[in-house]
């Protein structure tokens, strides 16, 4: 198991701590409920370390690089983020990611811990002609800080010109003398930010950031029920090789107008109609469904239940699945699990709406 | 870790309060500290014949759900019904606010099968090894 550059810093806090795509991460601090609304409400900061970074420089039609993602990055202003996928050649998502133009031809990409590897395999694969990839992931640290009072935390430690990032957009700041790059993005729906910096300066900013009253550390628990209540898709439950970006609602994250890896199978899909979608569901209760659990329309069992939670913000059960068919907003079904069930109401995302995003 | 005398325990980390033929039940400072934030309890419905050691209710936390046991047999004659708007009381007061059901004890040599408060102790410090 690896751990993150604040590993002793987590149990120094009493953090729960589990493994998390090969790594051990905090899961908790003070509880998943306090460190939601926390971040619902005021500011938390979360080790987000254990995720994966690239950088690429390459001309992106020459090198290929164009061809690898669904986002169209050609048109990005540099300073810019995208979010997008990586498809095998049936359209399958190997990894979902957030490409940064950082200029012209220099790139950074922003991965999920467990694909990594596998990530820069694919990539290297497929990039042809001149071009420099780097694995940069064990000597990057990040961590993200979110929440309605995010901007203001971070304006005494990056200085004024935070606030003219808008969403999806990033620029260079430095902290003790170290260059960084802070996004104006996140995984919460909140207002919030996402900080790369060296992983030997990691633990220094993260101490720099919990001496500030208004921030506490939240875990990877809250991390997911945050992005849950958003409707945020998390790869290797809601996304993965054996479903395209059209079965899981994501299409418009998809430059159909270009060529890429996987498109033909995405097109064939697209006229035939995807086989299963992605739904979000609402239960009639606090109970929540949970990953794994099959989904009944009346007597017949039509999917499975990738990703469900307890909501705190709704006090209620949500969740995602794969259903065959075509369900429509308020569409009545069935989660069960040995011995229980739990009537469910399809519903649009998000299941919750952030009021500083 | 909250363990009170005069009460009985079980290895799943249930606890019984005995008061005379009735037994109020619930799960420990231990579970609820494991478990984490409580979200959601389904109980046994009045009248309901409980047998020890099986299944009676289901506590769910952000995480996980798991199922609780009987630690006596009997008749459930109360539950707790601020558990179903306020599960976070099994949190906040595992002892008292946060009980689960009352039931009517049917034998009373069952007793013999529950831990005791510093027997308890021993079990929860054991599996912190």
């Amino acid at each position: 198991m690896l751990k993150t550059p604040l590993y002793n810093t987590h149990i120094s806090l009493n953090a729960k701590i589990a493994p998390f795509g090969g790594w051990l991460m905090p899961i908790q601090y003070e509880g998943i409920l306090a460190e939601h609304a926390h971040t619902r409400k005021a500011v938390s900061v979360f080790d987000i370390c254990h995720m994966g970074e690239f950088m690429l420089e390459a001309d992106p039609a020459l090198s290929g690089f164009d061809r690898i993602v669904t986002q169209n990055i050609i048109s990005m202003p540099e300073g810019s983020c995208r979010y997008g996928f990586m498809l095998d050649e049936q359209a399958g998502v190997l990894d979902d990611l957030v490409v940064y133009r950082i200029n012209k031809t220099n790139w950074m990409l922003v991965v999920n811990a467990a694909t990594t590897l596998g990530d820069y395999a694919h990539l290297k694969k497929n990039l042809t002609g001149e071009y420099n990839l780097k694995d940069i992931s064990d000597k990057t640290g990040k961590l993200d800080v979110q929440g309605s009072e995010s901007l203001d935390v971070l304006k005494d430690i990056f200085g004024d010109g935070l606030a003219k990032l808008n969403y999806y957009t990033f620029s260079e700041f430095t902290f003790h003398d170290q260059r960084c790059i802070v996004s104006r993005t996140g995984y919460t729906g909140e207002l919030g930010y996402e900080i790369y910096i060296s992983a030997d300066y990691v633990v220094k900013l993260w101490k720099v950031l919990l001496k500030d009253v208004r921030v506490k550390p939240a875990g990877l628990g809250s991390r997911d029920t945050l992005r849950l209540e958003m409707g945020y898709p998390l790869y290797g439950q809601d996304l993965d090789i054996n479903h395209t970006p059209l079965a899981a609602g994501l299409a418009k994250f998809v430059d159909l107008s270009k060529d890429f890896i996987g498109k033909d199978a995405l097109l064939k899909e697209q006229a035939g109609g995807p086989k299963e979608r992605l739904i979000c569901f609402q239960a009639d209760s606090r109970r929540a469904p949970r990953h794994g659990f099959a989904i009944f329309d009346r007597n017949q069992r039509v999917g499975l239940v990738t990703s469900g939670s307890f909501s705190p913000s709704l006090s209620v059960g949500i969740g995602m699945g794969y259903v065959a068919g075509n369900y429509s907003i308020g569409a009545q079904l069935i989660v069960k699990d040995a011995g229980t069930e739990i009537p469910v109401v399809v519903t649009k995302k998000p299941f919750y709406r952030c009021r500083t995003n | 870790m909250d363990i009170p005398k005069n009460i009985f325990y079980t290895k799943d980390h249930e606890w019984a309060r005995i008061d005379g033929k009735t037994a109020y039940i619930g799960i420990t400072d231990y579970a609820q500290s494991s478990l984490g934030d409580i979200t959601f309890v389904e109980l046994p419905k009045i009248g309901e014949e409980l047998k020890q050691s099986k299944y009676c209710a289901t506590v769910e936390s952000v995480k996980a759900a798991s199922e609780v046991y009987a630690p006596l047999s009997g008749k459930v004659t109360s539950i707790n019904t601020q558990l179903a708007a306020h599960p976070e009381l099994i949190n906040q007061s595992a002892y008292e606010k946060g009980y689960f059901f009352s039931l009517q004890i049917s034998n009373e040599a069952e007793k013999a099968n529950l831990m005791d408060a510093s027997a308890y102790q021993r079990y929860v410090e054991g599996l912190a090894k």
